[in-house]
């Protein structure tokens, strides 16, 4: 009983408000100290790799993005199925908060995918398994945010929008194996392009430190998204007039 | 048709639309045998109660009961049980009234020509029967709609502004089904402008504000 | 009066649709004649040697009957939710999931059937062989039907939505891309002389898990749409 009681209190918006606004710096703060922690080791003191030279660098921004792309749509997914199943608000305001933070992540991966790309191969844009994804992954993003735009009832927005997170995270598995077969093909012994070089722990670590950095980032994100969203939801209820 | 003591209730239901708290706190009972009658101005929220009744909306906190036991979660069997006529006459123009009562009905019950046939009778469109729906006029359509209730075996109805379109004949029609279907046992919950069965002793009113 | 089988229920929505179709045939000839349109640009955009196109004729059907497909989804359940009688299916005591699939199975007879059925004509004229006509249509079969139903989750999301059809495609387009990856390959494999059943086994299954999940998703999706 006490989890429920728990569950609704943290559910109710003034109270979710006031939560979210006293994590963000516990999130915010540590976030920009290991990003920054992992940009150094990862540019500076961690050696070249002698395969790729430098700019293998850029995969500590662009294996990370990738992960949080992912890691983001389920998030979404999720919040998005409980708002449905269990009809509570703040996870569907969750699920909204969370799909511009999740497309920034796709578009950080694929700039950086494409930024990487370019001194191995010459072009801006290769058809690799993991980019390819990532844009398709992208291409979801966009449709679950245009589907949103597009009702002016915010309560059909929520659920169509649920529905369509559902259905798009059962699919992403298919996705990425369809993916992965359609370029295997072509090169039945190669490794994905933008894969990483020949493992070193010298090279994890830097790795795992900005994964960390990253999530915390989300967790900063999601917390001051989610207090614009409750806000923007709330805007005429009582105790937002009563705070001012 | 249905023992006595079937019961609609709806408890402490609030809905909103938007920003709008449409429905405060509604709270009804309704027995077998009785008509309730959902009357207010214009927006004040009456298709939106009956709505959320049935199960097409649902409401943000409150709870209806059917023969004691919770609708949500059970709507399948519910709906059986119910039939709803509402804003919209849910016809096909391009299919005939016959046509429509077979598809539309024929989903709930397994209907023989001479079901569709007597129910066509009974509203006053039999002659009509083949023609495309689209030739019909308003009021026709109406009395077509409403002869789909005829064929739902369903103890509770719920109507929304019935007598739409109708004439003078057409209300005293609607008013005469309803009688019928309240004398079997059936409850009906109607929502209203007009006059409807207002001298019933019977009726129970509902006033939304 | 007995109640309905949901069998019989789903046959009645079945049949009224093919007799609303009849009705109005000329809607169900368009996707066709945009078929064959948009093949048509693919030469014209880029070369008329037989030889050439052959390389790319079954990616080039495949995405002309996705386009033509999602083309004729969008209008899939606008009339019922606008007339109301989607309202009365939800109400209708059957459950929701198999009326709708009965509408989208006898949608796809109506659409996705003749596209299979046209595909060889339309491919010969980019080169494609005979012997690759078989994996051809049956790889179209799977996949128009598999985008039928995908492509009815997305109608039942819209309906009602400005401009619907752009949003619609938006929506399906990427579920659709593993069909098409698999569906084209497939037929571009039994031209290079490989056997297409690895990819032609996995458009199968992917068909029975929309088959399966689908009309649940849809009948969420149809209630969503229908509540105002």
């Amino acid at each position: 009983m006490t989890m429920w009681t728990w569950l609704h209190k943290f559910a109710s918006p003034p109270h979710a408000y006031r939560l979210l606004g006293t994590l963000a710096p516990w999130f915010g703060w540590p976030a920009l100290g290991l990003i920054l922690l992992a940009a150094w080791w990862g540019l500076v003191k961690a050696p070249a790799d002698y395969q790729q030279g430098d700019a293998f660098r850029i995969l500590y921004v662009h294996a990370p993005s990738a992960w949080m792309s992912m890691f983001t749509y389920v998030v979404m997914a999720v919040a998005a199925g409980i708002g449905l199943v269990w009809r509570i608000k703040l996870a569907h305001a969750a699920a909204a908060a969370a799909a511009p933070i999740g497309a920034s992540f796709t578009f950080l991966a694929l700039a950086t995918g494409s930024i990487w790309g370019k001194p191995m191969w010459g072009t801006w844009w290769v058809w690799d398994a993991r980019l390819t994804s990532e844009l398709i992954l992208l291409f979801l993003y966009l449709g679950y945010m245009a589907l949103r735009a597009s009702f002016d009832d915010p309560q059909r927005a929520d659920r169509a929008s649920a529905v369509l997170a559902i259905v798009g995270v059962i699919n992403v598995p298919i996705i990425h194996y369809s993916v992965e077969w359609w370029t295997t093909l072509h090169q039945p012994a190669s490794v994905t392009k933008l894969d990483k070089p020949s493992i070193d722990i010298a090279m994890l670590i830097p790795l795992f430190i900005m994964i960390a950095g990253f999530q915390l980032y989300f967790g900063w994100a999601i917390c001051r998204r989610l207090r614009g969203e409750i806000l923007r939801r709330e805007r005429n209820a009582s105790w937002l007039k009563e705070a001012r | 048709m249905l023992p006595d003591g079937a019961v609609l209730e709806a408890r402490a239901i609030n809905c909103w639309r938007g920003d709008r708290h449409i429905l405060r706190d509604v709270s009804f009972a309704v027995r077998s045998g009785e008509f309730l009658k959902i009357t207010g101005p214009n927006g004040v929220g009456k298709t939106t109660l009956l709505r959320v009744v049935c199960g097409l909306l649902p409401a943000e906190s409150g709870a209806i009961e059917w023969r004691g036991r919770p609708v949500q979660g059970a709507s399948d069997e519910f709906h059986t049980d119910m039939a709803y006529l509402g804003h919209l006459n849910s016809l096909k123009a391009d299919l005939t009234a016959r046509e429509n009562l077979r598809f539309l009905a024929g989903l709930r019950q397994a209907l023989t020509p001479a079901d569709v046939d007597a129910a066509l009778d009974r509203v006053g469109i039999l002659s009509r029967g083949d023609l495309q729906t689209r030739s019909l006029s308003a009021g026709q359509k109406r009395r077509l709609a409403l002869s789909r209730l005829l064929l739902a075996d369903a103890a509770l109805w719920i109507l929304d502004e019935p007598v739409t379109n109708l004439d003078a004949a057409g209300v005293d029609l609607v008013e005469e089904l309803v009688r019928e279907h309240v004398g079997r046992g059936g409850i009906a919950v109607a929502a209203a402008h007009q006059r409807l069965l207002d001298d019933d002793p019977e009726l129970r009113r509902l006033e939304l504000n | 009066m007995q109640r309905a089988a949901t069998f019989s229920a789903a046959r009645l929505v079945f049949r009224r649709d093919l007799m609303l179709a009849w009705r109005r045939w000329d809607e169900v000839t368009q996707p066709l004649i945009f078929y064959v349109v948009v093949t048509t640009l693919f030469p014209l955009a880029t070369t008329p040697d037989l030889s050439e196109l052959q390389k790319i004729s079954g990616g080039v059907v495949w995405v002309a009957a996705l386009l033509s497909s999602l083309l004729a989804l969008e209008s899939l359940f606008r009339s019922d939710v606008e007339d109301g009688t989607m309202e009365q299916w939800v109400l209708s005591g059957q459950p929701l999931g198999w009326l709708l699939l009965a509408k989208v199975a006898s949608h796809w007879v109506l659409t996705g059937l003749p596209l299979v059925v046209m595909s060889p004509i339309v491919g010969t004229a980019l080169g494609l062989p005979f012997d690759a006509w078989g994996t051809l249509m049956l790889s179209l079969l799977l996949g128009t039907a598999t985008l039928s139903v995908l492509g009815g989750i997305g109608a039942a999301l819209t309906v009602g939505v400005r401009r619907g059809s752009v949003l619609l495609s938006l929506l399906v387009l990427p579920l659709a891309m593993p069909l098409l990856i698999f569906g084209s390959r497939a037929v571009t494999m039994v031209m290079d002389g490989d056997s297409p059943s690895g990819p032609l086994q996995l458009l199968a299954a992917i068909f029975f898990l929309t088959l399966s999940l689908g009309p649940l998703a849809m009948a969420a999706a149809i209630r969503i749409s229908v509540e105002s």
